[in-house]
């Protein structure tokens, strides 16, 4: 809408419609609003708005027989609790733990893989590969977890393959269980930011890097990890972000509880505020690992 | 060529193996919804049908896949429509506090979905709206808006303003451009961020939770339900096949509107 030429210059018998957007051109701020007004109404009042409340939640008590929150009851409660409550460290250590390991599983997993499509594969091979890996992307997250349930459960295939040799699985009421699980969940979503990454190295750098002596493996750590580390933290913010708030796998196979478990069980039949107060761990959490991603330059890569 | 011979064997062995990771429990998966016994024992001492059958006879499974269907079609009605539109304004206008529209959109996604599920249902509660379809549907929408807005940027950011800008100076009023000019190049942008965002909303779990009402179920809440019941999980495995299967039909889309490009990854 840089012009200048009248947008009326050959209207027929102008209607409303067409008043509103001669009125609109020339108007840069007024479109600009009606752009916006929609979508930020609805992310600022539905999902900012709701998560106030909830934190709100946090400052307020409950009453310690009903449950029931007593709001604009201003306490420092619930963070009292959660502070002098071993349980709930250790439980956040955990949690954050697990997310660490997963990512750093994935990230080891999906490295030859993703480099084998991008740098190695026949492009004909490349396009079949990445449907190959986009196809459990899209296959359900439950369904996978009961897959692995079979798979894990005392008399699943993994102890039919593991007792010929004296050893037991882990079961679905492991820790190990949870880190399997969640490593296989999440493993697409680090492998195509990562692919994409090393699509767009340059051939020639790696060939002068080698012009100039350096070997394969001087290479890769000096070239190739520093060109795709913001893909490989584009793909980290998926495998980290979700394994800190899931809830249902650690439920599903393993006994260990998370941060997760510690909000849903308190939301349903605990102390709705110590819920309250517990999820800002994750949210800063995250939101500090987004503003660290951001400046990494992970958001160009996702 | 810059991989030795080595490093390329190697690299295609970790790719099969890899692979194999993520498909055997698919393909074990496939293998017990015919398995003949009630219980999950493997080896299946026997194969049968029956259980496909069983689903059928069942109810609360196609009522369970018409309101994830429906919650779906218009949670990516809505996040197509504020998805395209924070697009616009981001790609089209420089405004105070542009660089933090992208880091609001990805919150309600990259946060936790428990996060996502409790605030909104504190809300609901606290303003005395009943849990339905409804409430279901604003949540999934919540988190479907980012997939619609990235893909829509991304396409913008491609698409040359010269003939939005010819179609102005030929008379065109703003709507007339946006409908033949504007829609049209961003139509498979649109189509791959609907095709992501359904399989999202179709998929979702933990913010359906604490958004449905008791009495509505979506097919994910169905089967996290009736995993908890051991006689059902045969039926829970025929249903799981079949999701799999369905899986395929997004995946087809994609490669069709993308040309092979790897569309749906742009999450």
């Amino acid at each position: 809408m840089t012009t200048d030429t009248p947008a009326i210059a050959s209207a027929p018998g102008p209607g409303r419609a067409r008043r509103v957007a001669t009125w609109l051109h020339g108007r840069p701020r007024a479109q600009l609003r009606l752009l916006l007004a929609a979508p930020l109404l609805w992310l600022v009042v539905v999902y900012l708005g709701s998560l106030a409340i909830l934190l709100l939640n946090a400052f307020w008590t409950s009453d310690p027989f009903t449950g029931k929150v007593n709001p604009f009851d201003g306490s420092l409660d619930a963070f009292v609790q959660i502070f002098n409550n071993d349980v709930y460290r250790t439980i956040a250590i955990r949690t954050i733990g697990m997310a660490i390991l997963v990512t750093v599983t994935d990230a080891l997993l999906a490295f030859p893989i993703a480099y084998y499509m991008a740098r190695v594969a026949s492009p004909r091979m490349r396009g079949i590969l990445v449907v190959v890996v986009l196809m459990p992307l899209w296959a359900s997250y439950l369904v996978k977890i009961f897959a692995w349930r079979t798979i894990l459960q005392g008399n699943g295939v993994l102890s039919w393959v593991l007792t010929p040799f004296g050893i037991t699985g882990p079961g679905t009421d492991d820790i190990a269980s949870s880190w399997v699980v969640f490593s296989y969940l999440w493993l697409p979503y680090m492998i195509l930011p990562i692919f994409a990454g090393l699509e767009r190295v340059p051939s020639s750098l790696l060939e002068a890097s080698a012009d100039l002596g350096a070997r394969a493996g001087t290479t890769f750590r000096r070239v190739v990890l520093p060109l795709v580390f913001p893909a490989l933290v584009a793909g980290s913010i998926f495998t980290f972000s979700l394994t800190l708030g899931d809830y249902i796998v650690p439920d599903l196979v393993s006994d260990a509880k998370f941060i997760g478990n510690v909000i849903y069980d308190n939301s349903s039949l605990g102390d709705f505020p110590v819920a309250a107060a517990y999820s800002m761990l994750p949210i800063i959490i995250v939101v500090v690992y987004l503003i660290i991603a951001r400046r990494l330059g992970a958001f160009d890569s996702l | 060529m810059v991989e030795s011979r080595l490093v390329r064997i190697g690299l295609r062995l970790a790719t099969w193996f890899i692979l194999g990771f993520l498909y055997l429990p698919l393909i074990i998966l496939g293998i017990m919804a015919f398995n003949e016994s009630r219980f999950m024992a493997w080896p299946p001492p026997g194969f049968t049908l029956d259980w496909f059958g069983e689903a059928l006879a069942n109810p609360a499974i196609p009522q369970a896949f018409v309101n994830s269907i429906l919650a779906a079609l218009v949670a990516v009605a809505i996040a197509l429509v504020l998805g395209t539109l924070a697009a616009m304004a981001v790609q089209r206008f420089d405004f105070f506090g542009r660089n933090s529209i992208s880091f609001l959109l990805i919150l309600p996604i990259a946060l936790p979905g428990v996060i996502t599920g409790i605030a909104l249902s504190t809300t609901f509660q606290t303003f005395g709206i009943e849990f339905s379809l409804m409430t279901i549907i604003i949540g999934h929408a919540t988190f479907c808006i980012v997939i619609a807005y990235n893909n829509v940027v991304a396409r913008l950011r491609r698409l040359p303003r010269s003939p939005e800008e010819a179609s102005a100076d030929l008379g065109a009023d703003t709507w007339i451009t946006f409908r033949r000019i504007t829609m049209p190049g961003m139509r498979t942008a649109l189509l791959s961020g609907a095709l992501l965002a359904f399989a999202l909303s179709f998929d979702e779990v933990i913010v359906t939770l604490f958004t449905a009402g008791a009495g509505t179920q979506t097919i994910p809440v169905w089967i996290l339900s009736a995993m908890q019941r051991p006689t059902e999980l045969p039926v829970v495995n025929v249903v799981a096949l079949v999701l799999v299967l369905f899986s395929v039909i997004p995946v087809y889309i994609a490669q069709r509107i993308s040309g092979g490009e790897a569309a749906g990854t742009r999450v």
